[in-house]
């Protein structure tokens, strides 16, 4: 399904991002690292909203050739990118939520982790394997 | 389409709703201007079926002659030349039958009355008959078809008023035509889509359908209609070609479709996809300056469109509808999704391409949209909404891009016949330039064309393009993507052969990813760069970024090694002549990780080894053996407090300085870490007395913080930092030769120079390979060790808390060497003193330690002692050791009070003598003793102080039973030590013969626990006389009770007892009143006081005291006064007063006054006190009326014969003050009577402690209790 799934940090430095291991690892990090643009654009296109009005969900950031890049901001500003496949047409927007939605529980259970110091690149197993079926599922 | 002379209507997409006209055509000409002119000045609502919203509409119309031909024939579905409404001016025989024939109901007969004509008439055929006849005539159901317009030329209010109903009418039916007409096409239309599943069924011929609504929408100015039709095919297209192209392979029913269409199946509709399936002939790109591309339509009507005709023709439409809705962003948003989309179609359905030609047709239609976009738009509006054309300037530059490299033109050489041939085929595909844009000078066909045509045109066209890209980049701030262009550009640099162009984008990028920390991107951009690097030998650079990839674990062990060796062969070259070693910064090579001292405390004295291990990471992939590696150190003579009293911070318990974990090739992480404060301390002397002018605190690298400051956004690339690395010459470093750093840790050991004293700070690592030098510029935290020099020291301080006097006790003397070595025959001389002697037995040990404590040895102390000075010879002791013994002295108690002489100790001091103070706390006092020391390393002499603490205070009182006389002493323990006590003794110092001291005593030892008294007492018993004064000695001996083997110590105690005889016995007697067996509570008693000589007066006493000789008798006055001071009794009347004694033996004098006692009970008796009055210092004789009053032996007389006192009180208090006073002022002042106390032991109270019973007051008050 996603065939690369980042999660940045506030200051834009990535927490962890995997990419199938098929394709070219670099050119994702390339493409996540330049869907930051979009990203910041459009939260501070949301930013005036009212905090609680305001959707994480960042939608479509900007579609490739290739790919489509899905953005998703939490409240403290930490970024989810999930790149998809462009080939792959039966994926919905409620899906790519969905996903996000997964990927922020999750990445809400590493935080709560007493022993993971926020900052720090994400190691958790429960955390890849969540990614990995993200990754999985319809190929 | 009906003909070809309609086709321009078409084309121009300027038409409009057809009306036909018929009867009438004269008058008809003569409204028509009128009526198309006001036809759409009012709107209309269009109430629309399947639940569209309504809509206000403003309605136009053809107006044209009314032919038959107009007409449509049955089947066909054209709307565009579909006659809406008919009308009939006036006379309409023949026209509608016609209508009819044709099934048309859209009609209209306008009857126009002129008011000429109406006057004319009279009256006979009413004028309205005609309409009604009309009516009748035509419209026999439809009476609303029927008009009638009143001389519409005519400008009256009534002509006027027809007209505007007539324009609504004809509005209204027009609508209705519309309605009908429209909602009866729409349901043939879904028919026909609900068909599509039936074989033979065509997308083509559905689209046409489809389309010709969009047409009439367009038509009456509903864009936004129109554009649905568009977006509901494009959709149905779209879901076609997906399932197409999933195919047998995997039918997806469950996929999402909008409710207009249904499943399609590949097995029996899709078909007709074949036509779309065929391969790619022409890739001219989008065209879009026309409103409909009939070339196209012509295509897709006949079915041989291709895919991208198809969607093409489309997106044409879809872009000339969004721009009527002046929406041209979404323009530019939908052509990117289009492009993208066509890409993927052509690829699912695996439609064969040639090689580039997307890229030529993307290419294309990138630049045909920002062209229609850039004609629809002026500049500013263009500049704000850069980020909706910057993707598309992208996208066609990427695809430049490749057809470049794709035909040759990157390479330096140029294109290979192979790639001309390439060029050829894809030029050929282009087909020929569009009319439209054959005269301008910049059309995309012609960029195309002119950038595939040679390497130099291609240069220009792509840089063009590329830094177009750029500039939007960074005018919107999306940088990021922008330093993704510029790493594009700097590839293509690298392939032309320029790198230093390419290095420029690529330390841009390099800067961004390092800021935020990506690590692949850092790597693979710093991989580029150092191919630049080495392309443009900027060897120390190249070096330094080999240095970093080498370190990089990104990188696989090939790569690494390959870097690595890099510098290990530039490393191993002979220097040409100069031998300039080439400084690198060490953060790529190796990590410093910890430093530690050994000893811990990184404090040594001087000459002291000091080892420092440091712990070094090598980043590097294979061993590297280092020449040399050189840890500066910068000295400052500052002396530091010795011994580590104030311990750094950043100094670990056991001596370990940790480094914080930085990674060099990854970047900080959490933002760049800004380079630690250097900070040092300067002082300015002056040259000739080396006294501070002024000191100051100088920051180093200020040049490194402000400029972070200045860009916090940006990294100092490692290159560029490298050239700031200047290597430090310290006159002192930590040197270690040949050592072979392994991957991972290392640890090194140094030995830190300590010859002089000072503060040494650890500035720089340096590693040297070869001609390459890995530096590391700064240490930090800063780390230093100081090395001390130190003057020798001697204490002496007791071993036990306090040091008590009497007793042997241990005292331990210490000398730090320090700097000093003691040598053989070094001796210190300590002066003696009485009061302390020191007590050497022949053998004394000292121990020896070192600096950290640690005992290395031990040494007998020989000690003389001589008349004057006890020499105490030391043993051999090195430098920075200390020096342990103990000894005993010994503090004699002071008897007596210290006489105030002062000796001269043998050495000429003056001697301080011993001070008695009283310890307040505990008690005990005091003794300080000073003894003086002589060393060997100094000229002077050393003075220590010793406080030695009395373990006893000692008290006297004297007892008194009748005449017979006892002396108690009080001794008490005020040490925290428990002693034995033993033979107490109580000696006359005068040795009066005829006295003798019984001791009342144990004989047996006794314990005086700490904190606690032992009481002895003796009886004094005297044969002849007795003594007036006493002079005793206590004496005791004591040893510590745990230790009841030593020997026991003295201890002695003097006093002085004075007035020892009794004068007087005072007895009282309380008597109840009279009648009464008892006293009783409230009631008055009698108190009598009998006052009695007991002896006669001694020879001294004569002396001493003042007598009256009155009448023959020797009297003395004495005062009585009658205390109770626990309130148990009131005294009524005077509860004092004087009574005249007679001197002699056994006279008595009684005095009786009136007490109540207060409470019921054994009360104790009042106590009475009796005191001398001496009268005021006038002769004894002159005292007439104090000799009445003691006739009288009346109180209240008593107050006469004091005159002036106001009452007894008052004179005993002045008294009181006046007793205390000496006798000499007494004589000078006024003269007072004054009171003089006796000794303890002169008055004898037989009635002291005795009671007498009170019985409670007799009751009158009764409490009477009830039980019921």
């Amino acid at each position: 399904m996603a065939v690369c799934v980042a999660v940045i940090a506030k200051e834009n430095y990535p927490l962890y991002i995997r990419s199938v291991p098929t394709q070219n690892e670099l050119k994702f990090h390339y493409t996540v690292h330049t869907s930051l643009d979009v990203v910041e654009e459009k939260v501070s296109a949301v930013g005036k909203a009212l905090p609680d009005q305001r959707e994480l969900y960042l939608g479509l950031l900007y579609p490739t050739e290739d790919y489509k890049v899905y953005g998703y901001v939490t409240n403290s500003k930490v970024k989810f990118v999930i790149v998809v496949d462009s080939s792959n047409t039966s994926l919905r927007d409620n899906e790519i939520r969905s996903m996000f939605r997964k990927l922020h529980s999750s990445f809400t259970d590493v935080m709560c982790n007493p022993f993971y110091n926020p900052g720090d690149t994400i190691q958790s197993k429960s955390f890849d394997s969540i990614v990995s079926a993200m990754m999985v599922q319809s190929s | 389409m009906e003909s070809h002379e309609e086709k321009p209507i078409i084309y121009t997409m300027e038409n409009k709703p057809i009306v036909t006209c018929a009867g009438d055509q004269n008058l008809f000409t003569g409204l028509y201007g009128l009526l198309s002119q006001q036809l759409p000045r009012e709107p209309m609502e269009w109430r629309r079926s399947y639940g569209r919203a309504p809509k206000m509409i403003h309605l136009e119309a053809n107006f044209v002659q009314f032919k038959e031909e107009l007409l449509p024939k049955e089947g066909n579905k054209a709307l565009l030349t579909f006659p809406f409404l008919h009308i009939y001016w006036t006379d309409c025989c023949r026209w509608q039958g016609a209508l009819r024939l044709h099934g048309s109901t859209d009609w209209l007969v306008v009857v126009v009355e002129s008011d000429g004509k109406k006057k004319n008439k009279t009256n006979i055929l009413p004028r309205t008959s005609i309409l009604d006849k009309i009516r009748n005539d035509f419209c026999n159901k439809q009476s609303d078809r029927c008009v009638a317009l009143l001389d519409p030329l005519k400008d009256s209010s009534r002509s006027q008023e027809s007209w505007n109903s007539f324009l609504t009418k004809l509005r209204t039916l027009l609508l209705m035509s519309f309605t009908k007409n429209l909602g009866r096409f729409e349901d043939d239309m879904r028919t026909l889509r609900e068909k599509r599943t039936e074989p033979g069924w065509s997308f083509c011929d559905y689209f046409m359908v489809q389309e010709e609504l969009a047409f009439v929408f367009e038509m009456l100015q509903q864009y936004e209609d129109a554009l649905v039709q568009y977006d509901e095919l494009d959709a149905l297209f779209t879901q076609y070609v997906l399932n197409f192209g999933a195919g047998g392979r995997n039918v997806h029913t469950s996929v999402f479709i909008p409710p207009v269409m249904s499943v399609v199946r590949r097995a029996d509709g899709a078909n007709w996809l074949g036509s779309f399936c065929q391969p790619v002939r022409a890739w001219s790109g989008l065209l879009l300056r026309r409103p409909i591309d009939m070339e196209k339509r012509e295509v897709i009507q006949r079915g041989e469109a291709s895919l991208l005709d198809l969607r093409s023709y489309l997106f044409s439409r879809q872009c000339t509808l969004l721009i009527f809705l002046q929406r041209p962003w979404e323009v530019t948003q939908r052509a990117l999704d289009l492009l993208h989309t066509c890409v993927q179609e052509l690829r699912l359905l695996e439609v064969s391409v040639l090689q580039g030609a997307l890229d030529c047709w993307v290419f294309l239609s990138c630049l045909e949209v920002l062209h229609r976009i850039e004609g629809c738009c002026d500049r500013s509006q263009l500049e704000a909404n850069f980020s909706h054309t910057v993707g598309l300037w992208t996208y066609a530059t990427e695809k430049l891009k490749s057809l470049g490299y794709m035909c040759g033109l990157v390479s330096e050489n140029g294109p290979s016949s192979e790639e001309l041939n390439r060029t050829v085929d894809l030029l050929a595909g282009l087909g020929t330039e569009k009319p439209e844009t054959v005269n301008s000078l910049q059309s995309p066909y012609k960029k195309l064309k002119e950038a595939l045509s040679s390497v130099e045109a291609f240069e220009k066209h792509y840089l063009e393009l590329s830094h177009a890209a750029l500039e939007m980049y960074r005018a919107i701030g999306r940088l990021r993507s922008g330093r993704l262009v510029g790493k594009s550009l700097a590839e293509f640099y690298m392939r032309k052969g320029d790198p230093q162009m390419a290095q420029t984008f690529l330390q841009d990028a390099l800067k961004s990813y390092t800021a935020e920390g990506w690590s692949l991107p850092i790597t693979h951009t710093r991989k580029q760069i150092a191919e630049c690097q080495k392309q443009l030998q900027k060897t120390e650079d190249y070096l330094q970024t080999s240095a970093l990839l080498a370190s990089d674990a990104n990188l696989s062990d090939e790569e690494r090694k390959h870097f690595c060796q890099e510098i290990l062969t530039f490393a191993s070259q002979a220097s040409e002549g100069k031998d300039q070693c080439m400084a690198l910064s060490m953060t790529a090579f190796a990590q410093l990780r910890e430093l530690q001292f050994h000893p811990s405390a990184a404090t040594v004295h001087i000459g002291a080894a000091l080892q420092l291990e440091l712990r070094l990471c090598s980043l590097m992939p294979v061993p590297v053996h280092l020449e040399q590696l050189v840890c500066t150190v910068l000295y400052s003579e500052i002396r530091p407090a010795p011994a580590g009293s104030q311990r750094r911070p950043a100094l670990s318990p056991d001596g370990t300085v940790t480094f914080p974990a930085t990674s060099p090739s990854r970047g900080a992480a959490p933002g760049p870490a800004a380079p630690a404060l250097e900070l040092q301390e300067i002082q300015d002397r002056s040259p000739s007395d080396n006294a501070l002018n002024s000191t100051g605190v100088v920051c180093k690298n200020v040049h490194l913080l402000m400029r972070i400051n200045d860009n916090p956004a940006s990294l100092d690339p490692p290159s560029a930092a490298a050239s700031a690395i200047t290597v430090e010459d310290g006159a002192e470093m930590l040197k270690a030769n040949d050592v072979t750093l392994l991957p991972g840790n290392n640890s090194i050991i140094f030995s830190a120079p300590s010859l002089k004293a000072g503060s040494y700070t650890l500035r720089q690592l340096c590693a040297t390979v070869g001609q390459v030098q890995f530096v590391l510029p700064h240490i930090y935290p800063i780390v230093q060790y100081d090395v001390y020099s130190q003057d020798p020291q001697l204490t002496v301080e007791p071993l036990t808390e306090s040091l008590l006097a009497g007793l042997p006790q241990r005292v331990k003397f210490t000398i730090l060497t320090g700097n000093y070595t003691v040598k053989k025959g070094d001796a210190l001389q300590l002066s003696n003193s009485d009061s302390m002697p020191i007590l050497h037995s022949s053998a004394c040990s000292a121990c020896i330690l070192t600096s950290t404590g640690d005992q290395v040895g031990e040494a007998s102390v020989s000690i003389q002692s001589s008349e004057k000075v006890t020499s105490i010879s030391l043993p051999q002791t090195p430098p920075y050791h200390t020096l342990e013994f103990q000894l005993e002295v010994l503090c004699h108690i002071p008897s007596a009070p210290a006489r105030a002489e002062s000796e001269r100790l043998t050495n000429g001091e003056v001697r301080h003598r011993p001070k008695n103070r009283t310890r307040y706390n505990s008690g005990m006092a005091s003794i300080d003793q000073k003894v003086s020391v002589d060393c060997p390393w100094s000229i002077y002499s050393t003075l220590i102080s010793l406080t030695f603490y009395t373990p006893f205070k000692a008290q006297h009182s004297l007892l008194s039973a009748g005449k017979r006389k006892y002396i108690q002493v009080c001794l008490r323990n005020v040490s925290d030590t428990n002693f034995r006590l033993a033979n107490q003794t109580l000696a006359d110092h005068q040795c009066t013969p005829s006295l003798q001291l019984l001791s009342l005593n144990a004989k047996t030892h006794q314990l005086v626990y700490s904190k606690q008294c032992v009481y002895s007492l003796w009886e004094v018993k005297w044969a002849t006389e007795p003594p007036s004064c006493l002079q005793c000695v206590f004496t005791a001996s004591f040893s510590p009770a745990d230790a009841p083997d030593t020997a026991l110590k003295p201890y002695r105690y003097e006093f002085q007892i004075e007035r020892v005889t009794t004068l007087y016995s005072v007895k009282a007697e309380i008597q109840p009143a009279v009648g009464e067996q008892h006293c009783h509570a409230g009631a008055l008693c009698r108190l009598e006081v009998s006052i009695t000589r007991v002896m006669d007066p001694s020879e001294a006493e004569r002396e001493d005291e003042e007598y009256t000789e009155s009448e023959g008798l020797r009297t003395t006055k004495l005062m009585y006064e009658v205390v109770d001071n626990s309130s148990n009794w009131a005294v009524c009347g005077k509860s004092s007063g004087l009574v005249s004694m007679p001197v002699a033996a056994m006279a008595t004098h009684k005095v009786q006054m009136e007490v109540m006692p207060l409470f019921a009970g054994k009360l104790p008796f009042p106590s009475i006190k009796v005191s001398k009055y001496l009268a005021h210092s006038a002769p004894p004789t002159t005292q007439p009326e104090a000799d009445s009053c003691l006739e009288n032996d009346n109180l209240s007389l008593l107050d006469k014969g004091l005159e002036d006192q106001g009452d007894t009180a008052s004179l005993r208090s002045r008294g009181s003050v006046h007793s205390l006073g000496s006798g000499e002022q007494q004589q000078r002042g006024p003269p007072m009577p004054r009171l003089e106390s006796f000794s303890p032991g002169q008055v004898f109270n037989c009635s002291m402690a005795r009671q007498v019973l009170v019985l409670p007051s007799t009751d009158d008050h009764v409490l009477e209790v009830n039980v019921t």
